[in-house]
């Protein structure tokens, strides 16, 4: 009986010139993977990083200041010009706004993440992932907008302030509501992979770490921080590059002190008409990146992921 | 580790905080849209719709609304075609640059927006091509080419391969199997990822903000005016108009691909 059923290998043979071409795409899977990969990579190539590339040569150009024409020579005045008091100002003060916004997010989302993955039940946990994900893709303007409602003068949180006797506060246009606005918006970015990091944690680890003897402060510091320590190196990964490149946040609920290198890139394509120079202060956050990646790394901070 | 009841309770209040902290201000601004006054003020004097008729009528914001459609659907459309195209190359075919082929569909999205602004701008002067509507679609596509390709793979990984071999067998060539098999098991990771691209479009502002040139996208109306002080109260309602753009589509692929795929579609 088993002798009359035919085994074939691959496809059936189908007649026509698409049954041609599918066997023979079946039979060599790397020309099939060429042939869908090539022109997604050839658009990242092309426009993505060649523009980059672009970039890093528009930093070493300058702008004549009579003609307001590119001049296509090399010159390293920009980087010069980078590396003085005012612009290494700016720098210091994005990065240590950066920093201060992971942190403060990390230590926002950690108990929450926490309470999301190993407490809540799995109803209260698929509400609570909504919850976060409508804020990660509302729209980012109207969040920044609505704390410029909620800071200026007569806004809401003055009036509260107000009305529970704790006298005036004033903090709009400053560094401070600079603060309070990018741990807003950036808060659902650290959330998301914290939770995950936190989920991933098997049960027996931590009970492990009771058995042991370890009271809950123990473990949470010796087994649950440094497993959830991926989850929030990825978050920061967020929390930090997007706070380097902002501009939006810093013009619109900054005050005259809160000059970050994303402002100081968009004056120079606007008013100052400087692309060169913008190039040059473009790199600075990649430059940062990798230096923070290049540290995170270092850290062991990638092992476990 | 077993929390106390005290543990608990305080993490309980903890996320309710963080849920108001997240959700007080948005609330605040859906209010503000229906504030009679065009004084900025807390608590608002009254509520009435008649600033929504304004805005509505406005031929600037009109136009802005109009380049930001175009400008959503021809982005989410190559973002379709090339986030699934890199998305069936990487799945079916590994190799070892695949890491590093996810790692650079991502970086648009986790590097600053400015640094993609200014190199797509430098590039674009460099070519002599005007800033017009191909530019920030070109801009629009290159960062949400990512979400598709997140969505697209992850479906992919849940479908086992025995499936297109069963095809094969039976005699299915590839277009055949394409339409049975392939089509229907992604269709709603494909509707939900260009759902999430159009979001990711129809809110960008920075890097739109150097791939637009003259014109104005709804994000950089609101940029503007913001910035101006001016027309307040239409800022007030446009603003709510673009959240609801961002929130629905997402609302519905988190219906179609659970909000877990969803959220990890960015992060």
């Amino acid at each position: 009986m088993s002798a009359t059923v035919e085994v074939r290998k691959g496809p059936a043979k189908a007649a026509g010139p698409t049954a041609g071409i599918s066997r023979f795409l079946w039979r060599h899977p790397w020309l099939r993977g060429l042939a869908t990969l090539s022109p997604p990579l050839a658009w990242f190539l092309v426009i993505y990083l060649a523009s980059l590339v672009v970039m890093l040569l528009t930093s070493f150009w300058t702008v004549n200041t009579f003609t307001n024409q590119l001049q296509h020579t090399f010159s390293t005045a920009n980087f010069s010009q980078l590396f003085t008091g005012t612009y290494l100002d700016i720098i210091l003060r994005t990065v240590l706004m950066a920093a201060a916004v992971t942190v403060t997010d990390a230590i926002v989302a950690l108990p929450f993440a926490y309470f999301m993955a190993r407490v809540a039940t799995a109803r209260t946990q698929r509400m609570l992932f909504t919850a976060i994900m409508l804020p990660l893709w509302a729209s980012y303007l109207a969040r920044v907008y609505a704390w410029i409602v909620i800071l200026q003068k007569g806004g809401v949180l003055s009036w509260s302030f107000q009305k529970i006797g704790l006298g005036t506060v004033n903090i709009g246009y400053t560094n401070t509501a600079m603060w309070v606005v990018f741990c807003y918006i950036w808060l659902p970015f650290m959330i998301v992979p914290v939770f995950g990091a936190i989920e991933r944690i098997p049960d027996s680890l931590l009970e492990a770490s009771g058995d042991l003897g370890a009271r809950n402060w123990r473990t949470l510091r010796s087994v649950l921080l440094p497993l959830a320590l991926p989850g929030i190196v990825a978050g920061s990964i967020f929390t930090f590059s997007l706070t380097l490149g902002d501009f939006i946040t810093p013009l619109l609920v900054g005050g005259t002190n809160s000059q970050l290198i994303g402002n100081v890139i968009y004056s120079n394509i606007g008013t100052a008409d400087n692309l060169p120079f913008a190039a040059t202060l473009a790199l600075v956050p990649i430059v940062i990146m990798i230096i923070y990646l290049t540290g995170a790394r270092a850290m062991g901070a990638f092992e476990s992921l | 580790m077993i929390e106390g009841r005290l543990t608990k309770l305080l993490l309980r209040v903890w996320v309710v905080l963080v849920l108001l902290f997240l959700f007080v201000p948005i609330a605040l601004i859906v209010l503000y849209a229906f504030n009679k006054s065009n004084v900025q003020g807390w608590p608002p004097s009254g509520l009435s719709a008649k600033w929504i008729t304004v805005a509505w009528h406005d031929s600037q914001v009109r136009s802005a609304l109009l380049l930001s459609l175009k400008a959503g659907l021809l982005a989410t459309a190559v973002a379709l075609l090339l986030g699934s195209a890199a998305a069936f190359g990487v799945h079916r075919f590994s190799f070892f640059g695949r890491e590093a082929v996810s790692l650079l569909l991502v970086l648009p999205l986790a590097l600053p927006g400015i640094i993609t602004g200014i190199a797509l701008n430098s590039a674009f002067q460099y070519v002599g091509l005007n800033l017009s509507l191909l530019t920030i679609v070109i801009g629009h596509a290159t960062f949400c080419i990512v979400v598709v390709y997140n969505n697209v793979i992850a479906r992919l990984r849940r479908v086992s391969g025995s499936m297109y071999e069963a095809a094969a067998d039976l005699g299915a060539h590839g277009l055949f199997t394409f339409r049975t098999i392939t089509a229907p098991m992604l269709s709603t990771a494909l509707l939900s990822g260009a759902l999430l691209a159009f979001a990711l479009s129809f809110d960008e502002v920075i890097v739109t903000t150097f791939t637009a040139g003259a014109q104005n996208t709804l994000p950089l109306w609101i940029f503007g005016a913001i910035r101006l002080g001016q027309q307040l109260p239409e800022v007030n309602v446009v603003v709510v108009f673009v959240l609801l753009l961002t929130v629905i589509p997402v609302a519905v692929a988190a219906r179609l691909a659970g909000s877990q795929s969803a959220a990890r579609a960015l992060t």
